[in-house]
């Protein structure tokens, strides 16, 4: 019923005059010439008109059009749509966190320092790196600047080089992120396992390489199992090995990236740590490397002293520089370290453990249902495709659409590329057997579906607010704001 | 603690059906040589008591929060209205991904297409993104927007853009050819027109200054953009003080044509600089060189309206290397909370928020410099900060402002070593005049 209620724009429900918000009297002598000769504005045209309760009842109706991981199983692959712990919420809103300055002096903001230095030292224990930066504020952008610490790297070994390396399989991100640090991108085909092509990478990785960029495990979850033999290739040509930590999820506690040769990576905290992803942001893409390229981590960097205090030191030349303001998405590191604080070590390991269970069973219970293409054993996730159904005219978008008639969040299926009509399913470790069975249910239903009534699935999803919306007409004429009719 | 949601019958019974005989065998893929043989050197594990307890005890070594503050320069502190807290911590909005399905995403889409609308109308221009991570990385998305647009590789930035936005600037384009070249400013701490004039040229793809300036300083954004426009570079206007635009006339109707801006201020916790609000709006020509995500409105089946993710084909995940930027997650929960935060001042109440942040500036800004030995560093118009001028280097000033409870100002001299003993105070709506008076005596006591 609440699915037929029509949510009208804020500004089809602003009227002349309604607020919501009072402001205490000016107490300070208003002076009504202030700004006499700067441009400034009668009103600000269009802005709304509301009350408290149009306020609070606008967007507490908006948000129950949303699905989310409060509400049930999310198991869109490669995003870890884990579950975000409350209490990590309420410590990242401490006043003693929340209302602290970033300009304050580093004396003032003592702890803020110990909680970064904390999580610092806890990413380098989990990943196996010598150091760490936290600022990046999302997983791209952890990207760019670890792309641009091998850049800089090279550089001080005397030639930056031209190219990197990325497999065919990876995020869109990885091309994107080199290409901004001046690097031209060259595509490594994966082998019929899914994995890297060692021949191919033997032919590419010349002199001219400065990188290999890779996800470990891949966007199939597929573990790079000859990862040794692939690092030693990287370094024999004179070239860095970064790894996109995008799905950390699988691995933590069970095999740390510093052991594999990994020289520079990033980790998701809004995936692995379960920092919530709030619907696109914020998030955080710390960054972690090997001794070599500690010397160029963007400023500032936060350091110990001998008195037990912390310093910030932004005196570091050979740095590439800030990266963004202050000090990244603080209130994310702070979730973060309390996830590992409430976790420990043994938790910790447990992560990638059940995640890995968790997306094993699926897997199993799924194979002959759906098309495998890659029947390499995967980890934390696995990627089946539509090719089965098809043979029935059904698309994986038929299928996702389907999926959320039955109360689900739908896979990932606008990549691995390699994978036509791909299903990536990532359940995380935060899972019941109970919602894991029924989406397990539902997707055997809905192939069954696809062979007796495809039509069902042509038309889905049939219970939710809006149904499959024009994307096409969206692009095609754009409308991008709301504007007032005459 | 654990966040696991599995019996030990049914891991048994899972393990079985996965065809493993143990947890071990899952990981059989992963080379045996490099395996973790022990177990994290971590800390114990923490009951949520326990939790609680450490995490507050780190809390309790900041000092800062606990200080009368008159710190601005990039965040600022303002009144945060309960129902943006209670609003956006819903975990309908707090725990979903990127809209990618917009069936079950409308709530998320909708709020955003309200706040490309709201981005607009304060900016006066025609279109604006779904945020970029914040106002530094924003200008310099801003900045090879303009590169893209123009085919230029030279931008003239003003000295007055916060100093670590400049410095975020530079580490982007270092790599990409495109030259940034500092313009001055003058004794009114306004941009140095004829530094401008002498380096603007055909080569120019923009001219970035940032109104109100790091100084608090009102630039006269509408003379810069027709500066800009003579030689067709763009004229980039950085807001990192967006409550300005509450008051400010929308730097859109005075010849910007990109606006890139910090939109901590409308309901953001200053949080150690952290998450905050990148926005960015644009002139319609140029949308197809926009960074970032873009909601737009359509129909479905039944022709009912509803909101999508479009234009995408500007992004990584369709044009991989030559989108118009890698930034993928952004700031999307921080979005919500400026949308409610607007929403819920609206038209009327930002308008008010603006002015008395003006006023109480004005009058901070009289008192002070009526302060024996201090003066105004700068003769232009201002916002809701101010540069001072001391007798004495900051920080012994501010040593003894601390000693009285008070953090005045950020001292300008790391950051300008030319600006002498100059230091910037803001005053915001939070701050009361006994609040200001007792900055003024403190500081009368400090200088004598």
């Amino acid at each position: 019923m609440i699915n037929e209620i029509r949510e009208p724009l804020v500004f089809e429900i602003s009227a002349a005059g309604k607020r919501a918000v009072e402001l205490p009297a000016l107490d300070v002598p208003e002076k009504r010439d202030l700004l006499a000769g700067v441009p400034v504005r009668r009103e600000i045209e269009g802005f709304p008109e509301v009350s408290e309760t149009e306020i609070t009842r606008h967007f507490t109706r908006l948000s129950q059009k949303n699905y989310c991981v409060d509400m049930g199983f999310y198991p869109l692959g490669s995003c870890t749509m884990k579950y975000n712990p409350k209490v990590n919420e309420r410590l990242c809103a401490l006043p003693a966190f929340a209302g602290s300055h970033p300009l304050a002096p580093a004396d003032l903001v003592q702890g803020n320092l110990e909680l970064i230095k904390t999580l610092e030292t806890c990413l380098c224990r989990i990943a196996g790196m010598d150091a760490f930066t936290l600022f990046p504020a999302a997983g791209a952008h952890g990207e760019l600047t670890g792309m641009m610490l091998v850049r800089a790297a090279l550089e001080a070994r005397g030639n930056a080089r031209k190219i990197v390396l990325i497999p065919d399989s990876a995020h869109g991100t990885n091309p994107s992120s080199a290409h901004i640090c001046g690097y031209t991108v060259r595509e490594i085909k994966s082998n019929e396992k899914g994995t890297i092509d060692l021949a191919s990478l033997e032919r590419e990785m010349t002199d001219e390489v400065a990188a290999l960029m890779l996800t470990n495990p891949n966007t199939l979850g597929v573990f790079e199992s000859d990862i040794c033999r692939i690092a030693e290739i990287v370094h024999s040509r004179g070239g860095l090995l970064y790894m996109d930590g995008a799905n950390m999820n699988a691995l933590t506690g069970i095999v740390r990236p510093g052991d594999m040769g990994v020289d520079v990576m990033h980790i998701n905290l809004h995936k692995t740590f379960s920092t919530p992803h709030g619907g696109g942001g914020p998030g955080a893409g710390p960054v972690g490397v090997k001794k070599e390229l500690e010397p160029f981590l963007p400023l500032p960097v936060v350091t110990g002293k001998k008195d037990g205090r912390y310093a910030l030191d932004g005196d570091r030349p050979r740095s590439i520089g800030r990266i963004r303001a202050y000090y990244g998405n603080f209130a994310v590191l702070v979730r973060a370290l309390c996830y590992i604080l409430s976790l420990g070590p043994k938790g910790v390991r447990e992560i990638a453990e059940y995640a890995v269970l968790n997306a094993n069973y699926i897997r199993k219970s799924l194979e002959g249902e759906y098309d495998l293409k890659y029947k390499t054993p995967s980890l934390h996730e696995c990627v089946f495709s539509d090719k089965l159904q098809k043979e029935y005219g059904v698309t994986n978008l038929d299928i996702a659409k389907r999926l959320i008639d039955f109360g689900l969040h739908p896979p990932t299926m606008s990549f691995p590329l390699i994978v036509h009509g791909a299903l990536m399913i990532e359940p995380t470790e935060t899972e019941s057997r109970r919602d894991i069975d029924i989406f397990i249910e539902a997707m055997k239903a809905i192939a069954r579906e696809a062979k007796e009534n495809p039509q069902v699935l042509h038309d889905a999803p049939h219970v939710t607010y809006v149904r499959r919306l024009d994307e096409v007409a969206a692009a095609k004429f754009p409308v991008l704001r709301w504007e007032k009719k005459d | 603690m654990s966040y696991l949601s599995l019996s030990d019958k049914d891991k048994a019974e899972m393990l079985a059906r996965a065809g493993a005989g143990s947890i071990d065998d899952l990981f059989g893929c992963i080379p045996e040589a490099i395996r973790l043989k022990r177990p994290l050197d971590l800390p114990p594990a923490q009951s949520e008591i326990e939790l609680v307890r450490s995490v507050e005890a780190i809390g309790r070594k900041n000092d800062g929060p606990a200080l009368l503050s008159f710190l601005g320069g990039g965040a600022y502190e303002h009144f945060i209205p309960t129902v943006v807290d209670y609003l956006t911590s819903r975990g309908e909005f707090l725990s979903p991904y990127t809209p990618y399905q917009p069936e079950v995403s409308q709530g998320t889409l909708q709020a955003v297409f309200e706040f490309q609308t709201l981005v607009c109308q304060l900016t006066g221009l025609d279109i604006a993104n779904d945020s970029l991570y914040d106002g530094s990385t924003g200008a310099a998305e801003a900045v090879l927007m303009a590169q893209r647009i123009t085919g230029r590789n030279k931008v003239l930035v003003a000295g007055s853009i916060h100093p670590q936005y400049r410095d975020v600037i530079r580490t982007y384009i270092r790599n990409l050819g495109i030259e940034a070249v500092e313009i001055g400013f003058g004794p009114d701490g306004r941009l140095d027109r004829d530094a401008l004039a002498g380096a603007l040229d055909d080569k120019t793809a923009a001219v970035v200054c940032q109104s109100p300036n790091f100084f608090g300083i009102i630039e006269d954004v509408r003379a810069l953009s027709e500066a800009a426009h003579a030689v067709k570079a763009l004229s980039v206007a950085v807001v990192a003080e967006a409550l300005s635009l509450g008051l400010l006339e929308a730097p859109g109707k005075l010849g910007a044509d990109i606006v890139s801006g910090e939109a901590q201020s409308l309901g953001l916790p200053v949080s150690f600089g952290g998450p905050y609000l990148g926005f960015m709006a644009c002139r319609k020509e140029f949308l197809r060189q926009m960074p970032g995500r873009i909601t737009g409105q359509t129909v479905d089946r039944d022709g009912r309206r509803g909101f999508v993710l479009t234009l995408s084909t500007r992004e990584q995940h369709i044009r991989r290397e030559r989108a118009t930027s890698n930034i993928c997650s952004n700031e999307a929960l921080c979005a919500l909370r400026a949308t409610v935060f607007m929403e819920t001042l609206g038209k009327q109440g930002l308008r008010e928020m603006a002015w008395q942040n003006a006023q109480k500036a004005a009058y901070a800004a009289d008192r002070l410099a009526a302060v024996k030995g201090v003066k105004r560093k700068f003769s232009g118009p201002v916002f809701n900060e101010f540069a001072i001028e001391l007798p004495r280097p900051w920080a012994a000033v501010d040593a003894g402002l601390r000693a009285r409870g008070i953090i005045g100002g950020y001292g300008l001299e790391a950051a300008y070593p030319g600006l002498g003993n100059a230091a910037l105070v803001c005053v915001t709506e939070l701050r009361t005049k006994d609040e200001i008076d007792r900055l003024v005596r403190a500081l009368q006591e400090v200088l004598s």
